[in-house]
């Protein structure tokens, strides 16, 4: 049984279909690259798949259980993280608030009134462990808002690392990064491998097929073809409607 | 504001008010103490006020409501034979929450403009029950027979007593507000307040937060009511007009949202700039209104980025 | 019984089309500028005041009401360009702070001008007397002639927003805000003047009821508020819903209030009735609002966000 199935979802904003009728499975441990050329859908995919947006018809079953009409929030709880194309963070929190925020979820209650929460060690100790990760470790006390786009993008990986997923849905982590940034954190990416489950979406096509173990191409809300990437590179459909060259 | 700022403003302030009575024995003027405890009344409702405001995010122009509710509970139970303090605060807090409960969760389930204005809906809602009451005078409102008693005395009856308890509230109420919103629940509150999205992608439904939030909110700010029924020995439904709501939320701007103190130094600022104006002028809101338009229109990023610039903090 | 029932009925209707003058533009000024503004019920106030000057000046309340009109159209157009303006791009915290100023303000300046006693103005000689509805049934002539202009404004606004240019671009305006300035429209020039058309409706409601209402700096004040209750019943932005959110809450008030009691007399005895009634029907409409938003909460004609 695969981790994440998903069944003929679709999502339809009027008469313009955004996502068509796809079928996906995710593997436990394996990575698993989405790529597509812009306006493609992936984004809507992703929010569908987390829960943030409701889809129009279709199944999407996690480890077993049909979370369909499950929101975020309670996707999450579950194990089905996701990060954001577009920096998400707490920026008047500082680094370790982000990441610790998101290990308090997990941990406990957060129905707690009293006891202070920047003084409970656990939650910091594996916030710290998230935030190494990613090479955040000497940020700690920065402002979120305050960081460089890099930095923050690493912070939104380590958030959604902090959150324990089983599977991680990252939306253009490399979006706005390029040199030795984006080589970071394709490394972090890399070293999640056999560890946590990932659904990437990522526009550079290096990462994709240095990291990915199978490729998925989104084309027009459709999913035109799946397959590891010399099966990608060779699929001449793929080529047709994707790189653009005469088949 | 930094802990430490925060630490030395709330020790000014508080000591200050302590010494207060000393000062108006020296210079024979005892409506110093009334003053000032009308003052500590609005303070503690500012505080409530900030609580959601400042922390979550959340503009209620509707807070009055709650301060009618705790003057009602001390008017009601008192025509019950009920005279102790204590009890008051009670019911004022056991009237508050299911209130705030049901307003809140409705109020809740919309957004910004909308927020603002079904939380200055429902405070209309409760002015018109307590203007219905014929009983408690209706519009006119009630006098009461007495302060509340405190250990089975009259204790209330002295203004320094009263001044102190009110004072003793306050510094209670701002150091649990303050343990609030330090704790698991404050980070879960404030983060919805920075980003929503962000606080349900890692797991939190933002809803059940704010609503506790509101309701804890609007039982501080009943205890404030049960404090100015006292103070002033009278209960009118005028007390909840949505006048006060706004008042309310002057208090807690101009001291700066969002830390707790300032919300108490807000109430100072203003009540003292009220009894100034009116010293001067029968028509002292117009010169109130327009310092508080041009305090709005002279700062770019807000009254709160004024006060920033003024303080010369970052 | 019936009777009864028709006269509330119309004095409903007339405070609903009264409610819906208000409405109409603060419901634009929400729904496009996302602006939260408190003093538009002063406006309210002011245009009763000045018709009562205006009348006094001119002898006439006709004449009055002309003034009037332009008159609560120019304070308008002061007013966003002295404050409102400045605001566009402000929280909603800064919004409710300055207009909360300018309410305490004007509220002052009118009393100091007008004084603080009510004042009155007596209606037009044409329109003072009573016409018959069913057997003796009579009902003021002044009272219809305001649900006769209520109405025409109504459709007036109708018309102008489904057939002209300008009505496509609120429409546009009020359900997504960006595509405003996309389609090149003059979005500044637009919110001017829907501020100030939307200040001369309320002056025109104020104007309206001055013959049948004591003049006084109160007036404006429950008329916001339940305006509020209108646009949120009705859904922010949208004109129609202001219609059918002022029809509804001015009917629901003041059907309820007679009524309530009433009915509350035959489930139990009539003083427990009486007490219940009194406290229930000020409450009807908020209550009404309320439930209304637990099955839609962005109102009955608003757009889900």
């Amino acid at each position: 049984m695969s981790l994440l199935e998903v069944r003929n979802l679709c999502k339809s904003y009027g008469a313009l279909t955004v996502t068509d009728d796809v079928c996906l499975s995710v593997e436990e441990g394996e990575l698993h690259a989405i790529i597509g050329p812009n306006g493609a859908g992936k984004t809507t995919l992703i929010s569908q798949l987390s829960g943030q947006l409701p889809s129009n018809s279709g199944k999407v079953r996690f480890g077993g259980e049909d979370i369909t009409r499950l929101v975020m929030p309670q996707r999450v709880r579950r194990g089905l993280s996701r990060s954001f194309q577009i920096t998400s963070i707490l920026p008047a929190f500082s680094v370790m608030e982000n990441v610790s925020t998101a290990v308090q979820a997990r941990e406990g209650s957060s129905f707690r009134f009293f006891a202070p929460v920047a003084s409970e060690v656990a939650l910091n100790d594996q916030a710290r462990a998230a935030l190494a990760r990613v090479g955040l470790e000497d940020r700690t006390d920065a402002r979120a808002g305050s960081l460089s786009h890099g930095e923050k993008r690493q912070l939104e990986l380590a958030i959604a690392l902090a959150t324990n997923p089983r599977l991680l849905l990252l939306d253009e982590p490399l979006a706005g990064t390029s040199g030795p940034e984006a080589e970071r954190l394709i490394r972090v990416i890399g070293s999640l491998k056999g560890e946590v489950t990932v659904l990437l979406i990522e526009h550079d096509m290096d990462a994709v097929f240095a990291l990915a173990d199978r490729i998925s191409v989104l084309v027009y809300g459709r999913l035109i073809a799946t397959g590891t990437g010399e099966a990608i590179r060779a699929d001449r459909q793929v080529r047709s409607a994707y790189l653009g060259e005469d088949a | 504001m930094s802990p430490r700022l925060r630490n030395i403003a709330a020790l000014v302030i508080f000591g200050g008010f302590a010494l207060l009575p000393l000062l108006a024995g020296m210079l024979g003027e005892s409506f110093l103490i009334v003053i000032a405890t009308r003052i500590l009344a609005f303070a503690i409702a500012a505080l409530a006020l900030d609580l959601i405001l400042g922390y979550g995010g959340m503009v209620s122009f509707g807070h009055a409501a709650y301060l009618g509710i705790g003057a009602y509970a001390v008017a009601i139970l008192q025509r019950a034979g009920i005279t102790d303090l204590t009890l008051h605060l009670l019911a004022a807090i056991v009237a508050a929450a299911p209130f705030a409960l049901v307003t809140g969760a409705i109020s809740l389930r919309t957004r910004g403009v909308y927020f603002i204005m079904i939380t200055l809906a429902f405070a209309q809602m409760a002015y018109f029950f307590f203007v219905s009451l014929s009983t408690y005078g209706g519009d006119d409102g009630v006098t009461l027979a007495a302060r509340s008693t405190l250990l089975g005395q009259p204790l209330l009856e002295s203004d320094r007593v009263l001044f102190y308890v009110t004072l003793g509230l306050l510094i209670v109420l701002y150091l649990l507000a303050l343990r609030i919103t330090q704790s698991r629940f404050g980070r879960v509150l404030t983060g919805t307040r920075e980003n929503p999205v962000r606080m349900q992608a890692i797991g939190y439904s933002p809803f059940r937060f704010q609503l506790t939030a509101y309701v804890i909110s609007g039982c501080m700010a009943a205890v404030a009511g049960v404090m100015l029924a006292n103070q002033t020995e009278f209960v009118s439904p005028a007390l909840m007009n949505w006048h006060r709501s706004g008042e309310l939320i002057v208090m807690v701007v101009l001291g700066g949202i969002g830390n707790l103190i300032g919300a108490v130094g807000g109430a100072v600022i203003a009540l003292l700039l009220e009894e100034f104006l009116s010293r001067f002028s029968e028509h002292w809101p117009l010169f109130f209104g327009l310092i508080l338009i041009g305090v709005v229109l002279a700062s770019r990023d807000g009254v709160s980025g004024l006060i920033r610039r003024i303080g010369g903090a970052k | 019984m019936t009777n009864l029932l028709l006269l509330q009925l119309l004095n409903g209707l007339q405070f609903g089309v009264l409610l819906f003058l208000i409405a109409a533009g603060l419901t634009l000024v929400f729904g496009i500028m996302d602006f939260v503004n408190l003093a538009h019920g002063v406006i309210y106030m002011i245009g009763a005041y000045l018709v009562v000057t205006f009348a006094g000046m001119t002898g006439s309340y006709g004449l009055g009401l002309l003034l009037t009109l332009p008159a609560t159209l120019l304070i308008g157009l002061v007013l966003e360009f002295l404050i409102f303006r400045h605001l566009y791009d402000r929280s909603h915290l800064d919004q409710v702070l300055a207009t909360f100023g300018l309410v305490m303000v004007i509220t002052e300046a009118v009393e100091m001008i007008w004084g603080a006693a009510p004042l009155t103005v007596s209606m037009p000689e044409a329109l003072s007397g009573s016409v018959p509805l069913i057997g003796p049934l009579r009902y003021p002539v002044f009272r219809l002639a305001i649900i006769a202009a209520g109405l025409l404004t109504a459709l007036g606004l109708w018309l102008v927003i489904t057939r002209t240019r300008i009505g496509m671009r609120l429409r546009a305006g009020a359900s997504n805000r960006a595509m405003l300035s996309a389609l090149g429209v003059d979005v500044r020039k637009l919110f001017t003047l829907i501020f100030a058309f939307g200040a001369m409706l309320a002056g025109f409601a104020g104007a309206m009821v001055a013959p049948i209402l004591a003049v006084d700096t109160g007036m404006g004040e429950s008329v916001l508020i339940l305006a509020f209750v209108v646009i949120v019943i009705g859904g922010i932005g949208s004109i129609k819903g202001a219609f059918a959110g002022a029809l509804l809450v001015g009917v629901v008030d003041t059907v309820g209030r007679v009524f309530g009691p009433i009915l509350l007399k035959a489930v139990m005895d009539p003083s427990a009735a009486a007490q219940a009634g009194r406290t229930l029907a000020p409450m009807l409409v908020y209550i009404l609002m309320a439930l209304i938003l637990a099955v839609r909460p962005a109102g009955l004609f608003g757009q889900k966000s």
